[in-house]
């Protein structure tokens, strides 16, 4: 494995060298070139060429070789978080364009390795991807192609309902704690311990009847299915919707899958930029020669290059990482620092605590886009990166330029990447209205559904659940519920949210 | 390394979107804009798409976070004048603007579209052979001798016998490795070609009608330019009368008031016996409308315009119906009716901009 030219393979060693000798830390890289047409079939499997077959795929692949035959665009790098890491370079490649990739593959492959949100990915995806690929295809022998892709199309219509989170935290709902839960329930109501003349004062009837009710409460709680909200919709349907044993198989996997590439979008910005970071050190302080120097610089700044109404992950990421290292170098972190606003003062701010190698490292291990950009964008940040919100003008339709507030800028940016700009959705009730039905609930926060696909996503749903769903959302400001019960698709306006919903009403969650 | 696993991929996307297998999918296909800028050459290359439903966020807020210069209250640089108000498909890839030739995209028409070539009528004399030296052949005059390829012929032939020495690498052509230039032909078509298009320019054909006629005659010009090597375009618009106009009164004018479909139909007429005899010309009269016409009667005038002097005289009459809010639609019905089984005459129904691509392929996909 491996097919490098002895030049790119001398060049590969002497990147690795250096990278190491810089703190970066990685497994085994193993470089593979390939041709544009190899790159595009690749890239296309989302870095795995052994996957299951499917016309999505198909697809990427024309919009890339399409894209790359008009000269629109072209995929430099891919990298694949594995132990080995395999990467792929492009043959027609310039040899400075080689050396920026390899350098910029070890900084994602030291990424891959240490921040925290990758931790629990498995490393040996290609091989697991691989028996996915094959098992797939064994169910499309015996079941028909057709039959198991469209449980596939089905699947993927619904694998954003996903718990980003469940890998690190506990959500409370395994089935230990339940149990606990229900045991307690059927205790008497505890007195609080009184003398008997006492008693009656201390223990008044309406407090024994109020502690009654709520021991109920909980205990009909309890008795809920599922006993809180689930996040992690594609679990909940996996352990409970009727499925035939294929598909009980095949929707594991996707949700694997789907959980494999997860921190790879909690961490898109985070992850360009560290690479940038690193390609650009190791090549304007070592790799480059002298001739090569106009042409690194022009790669480079085609990677990092922004156009008014976006944001560029690389630029964006790396930017930030840099703006924390020169902090971290000149002591503009503590209390002091924070407490200051004066502007000037901020700025030429210098205790030379030469930290900010340290930090950019910490920041590596454990943060997310998320918690990255929550914390580190800075007023200073914003402005010098000229970062503005935008609108749409309702009238004649064109985006304009809103605030450059920073605190705004920084919660138009969060709001884009909480749930990777996903609604965040969570199944309430397996047993609606005691007829096992499925009740979904769209806790908003800002953004209305898009009903006509939403409508379209509930007949998928009943493909698996095979009983009536139903998702509330709000839209405009009201409650509605969408239902689909295999014949009729309905949409009603409701005042009141299901009972294990946490708001009171609709329409005042809105409001707020 | 499995053996273009892609390919099997590739092949089902593509019969998905042509509607060959999977139908449920086909109503997630979506074809993308197709021009992009009208200004000469600037298109956008169509790239079907099908988007699986999810539950994501509508598009009503249209905000975000951008870099660069402007004060807060002005337009976001960068953007394009003219509102083009609901581009985008959802997140991810758009349809890509690039600039392509003319005669590439006809090509990609032709691709997308399965077009076959057209097999024009008139003259016989439809090709000339023209010449390029592009080909190789084995045997030639020493003039024509194409050396890099006979001496690579040469050194494949003593690798693999076993007589090269890299040592001394020392090539010796012979016979059998000569290789000589060698003159392609390429035939040339010679036929000319008029189009006479048609459009109802009466109250009811809106902004969004006249862009989807504008579209497609675009792409129809596209397409028989690169069939024929002269090719006329004529352009007629009418309400209760017909004026032939030029281009830009084609595409832009409004008129209101009434319909009379046979006012257009004399004026085309009047054009191909003047100008167009049959014998020498391939004829392809375009006629976009939304349906309404004045009255029964005229509609019957038409059907007898079509069929005694219209058709013998072109090679094939296409109607295209543009849905408006207020047109009847009858027209096409009519046509129907009158002309069923006639080859000659294609009639369509352009539902909104995704339905232009599969009226070109109507129109122009029988190859007359």
């Amino acid at each position: 494995m491996g097919n490098l030219t002895p030049e790119l393979a001398a060049l590969r060693d002497e990147t690795r060298d250096l990278a190491k000798s810089y703190g970066l830390d990685f497994y085994e890289v193993i470089f593979e070139l390939v041709d544009h047409d190899e790159l595009n079939m690749i890239a296309s499997y989302g870095g795995f060429p052994t996957r299951y077959p499917h016309w999505r795929f198909g697809m990427e692949y024309e919009h890339l070789t399409k894209s790359y035959a008009y000269g629109l665009s072209k995929i430099y790098e891919l990298v694949i978080n594995n132990d080995p890491c395999y990467a792929y370079l492009m043959r027609s490649n310039a040899l400075t364009e080689q050396k920026l990739v390899m350098a910029h593959v070890y900084g994602h492959c030291d990424f891959f390795k240490n921040n925290a949100w990758f931790a629990h990915t498995s490393r040996k995806m290609m091989d697991a991807l691989a028996n996915h690929g094959s098992k797939i295809r064994r169910y499309m022998d015996r079941h028909g192609q057709e039959r198991v892709e469209n449980f596939i199309d089905v699947v993927h219509s619904l694998d954003n309902l996903i718990d980003p989170y469940s890998p690190y935290i506990d959500r409370g709902n395994d089935a230990r704690q339940l149990a606990r839960a229900a045991e307690g329930s059927t205790r008497e109501v505890q007195k609080i311990a009184a003398k008997d003349y006492m008693d009656r004062y201390i223990n008044p009837p309406e407090f024994l009847k109020r502690e009654r009710e709520r021991m109920q409460k909980e205990e009909q709680q309890s008795r809920r299915f599922p006993a809180r909200p689930a996040r992690d919709v594609l679990k909940f349907l996996l352990d409970n919707a009727p499925l035939e044993t294929w598909q009980q198989d095949v929707l594991a996997m996707l949700r694997e899958e789907a959980y494999y590439f997860a921190p790879q979008g909690m961490t898109k910005i985070m992850n360009e930029g560290w690479a940038v970071f690193w390609h650009s050190k190791l090549m304007t302080r070592h790799l480059c020669d002298a001739s090569e120097i106009v042409q690194y610089c022009d790669t480079h700044s085609g990677t990092l290059a922004t156009r008014p109404g976006q944001i560029n992950p690389y630029k964006m990421g790396v930017e930030l990482f840099r703006h924390i290292e020169e902090r971290w170098d000149h002591g503009r972190f503590g209390a002091e620092f924070q407490a200051c606003d004066d502007p000037e003062v901020r700025r030429k701010w210098h205790r030379p605590t030469n930290e900010g190698r340290a930090k950019v490292f910490e920041v590596r291990r454990i943060y997310n886009d998320v918690t990255f950009i929550d914390e580190f964008v800075t007023p200073e940040f914003a402005e010098d990166q000229k970062m503005f919100v935008y609108g749409q003008d309702p009238q004649t339709g064109q985006l304009m330029i809103v605030d450059r507030d920073y605190r705004k800028v920084k919660e138009q940016l969060l709001a884009a990447l909480t749930n990777f700009g996903n609604p965040i959705i969570k199944v309430v009730d397996g047993n609606y209205r005691n007829r096992g039905e499925l009740y979904l609930v769209h806790e908003w926060v800002g953004g209305d559904l898009q009903l006509e696909q939403a409508q379209m996503t509930l007949q998928g749903l009943y493909q698996l659940w095979q009983r009536p769903v139903h998702i509330e959302t709000i839209e405009g400001g009201k409650g509605r519920l969408l239902s689909y019960d295999g014949e009729a698709a309905t949409s009603t306006e409701v005042t009141a949210s299901h009972p294990a919903v946490g708001r009171v009403g609709s329409a005042k969650a809105a409001e707020a | 390394m499995s053996v273009r696993r892609i390919d099997q991929d590739h092949t089902r996307f593509r019969q998905i979107v042509r509607g060959k297998i999977k139908q449920n999918l086909k109503r997630f296909v979506s074809s993308g804009e197709l021009i992009g800028k009208q200004g000469q050459r600037y298109v956008t290359i169509p790239l079907p798409q099908i988007t699986l439903p999810k539950f994501r966020y509508g598009e009503n807020q249209k905000n975000g976070v951008g870099q660069g210069e402007g004060e807060p209250g002005k337009p976001v640089p960068g953007q394009d004048g003219d509102g083009q108000g609901q581009a985008g498909e959802d997140e991810g890839k758009h349809s890509i603007e690039v600039d392509v030739p003319l005669e590439d995209l006809a090509k990609i028409l032709g691709e997308e579209l399965e077009l076959p070539n057209i097999e024009p009528r008139g003259r016989k004399s439809l090709s000339s052979l023209a010449g390029r030296y592009t080909g190789i052949s084995r045997a030639g005059p020493m003039s024509l001798r194409h050396f890099k390829r006979t001496f690579r012929e040469a050194l494949k032939r003593q690798i693999a016998s076993g007589t090269y020495d890299p040592d001394h690498p020392l090539v010796i052509p012979i016979r059998e490795d000569l290789r000589f230039r060698a003159l392609q032909t390429r035939s040339i078509p010679q036929a000319s070609a008029v189009i006479l298009y048609m459009m109802d320019v009466s109250g009811s054909m809106g902004r969004e009608q006249k862009d989807i006629v504008r579209i497609e005659a675009f792409w129809i010009d596209t397409w028989l330019r690169h069939q024929y090597k002269n090719l006329e375009v004529h352009y007629i618009v009418h309400d209760a009368v017909a004026h032939e106009v030029d281009q830009h009164t084609f595409f832009h004018l409004r008129e209101s008031g009434g319909t009379k479909i046979s006012s257009a139909y004399e004026l085309c007429l009047q054009l191909m016996r003047d100008k167009y005899p049959a014998q020498e010309w391939n004829v392809y009269p375009f006629h976009f409308s939304d349906g309404d016409n004045w009255s029964t009667r005229d509609t019957e005038h038409c059907v007898s315009l079509l069929k005694d002097s219209m058709l013998p005289a072109c090679n094939q009459f296409c109607y295209g119906q543009v849905k408006s809010a207020y047109g009847s639609g009858q027209f096409k019905k009519d046509l129907d009716t009158a002309f069923r089984g006639e080859e000659k005459v294609v009639t369509t129904d352009i539902q909104d901009r995704d339905g232009i691509l599969p009226s070109i392929k109507s129109f122009l996909g029988r190859g007359r």
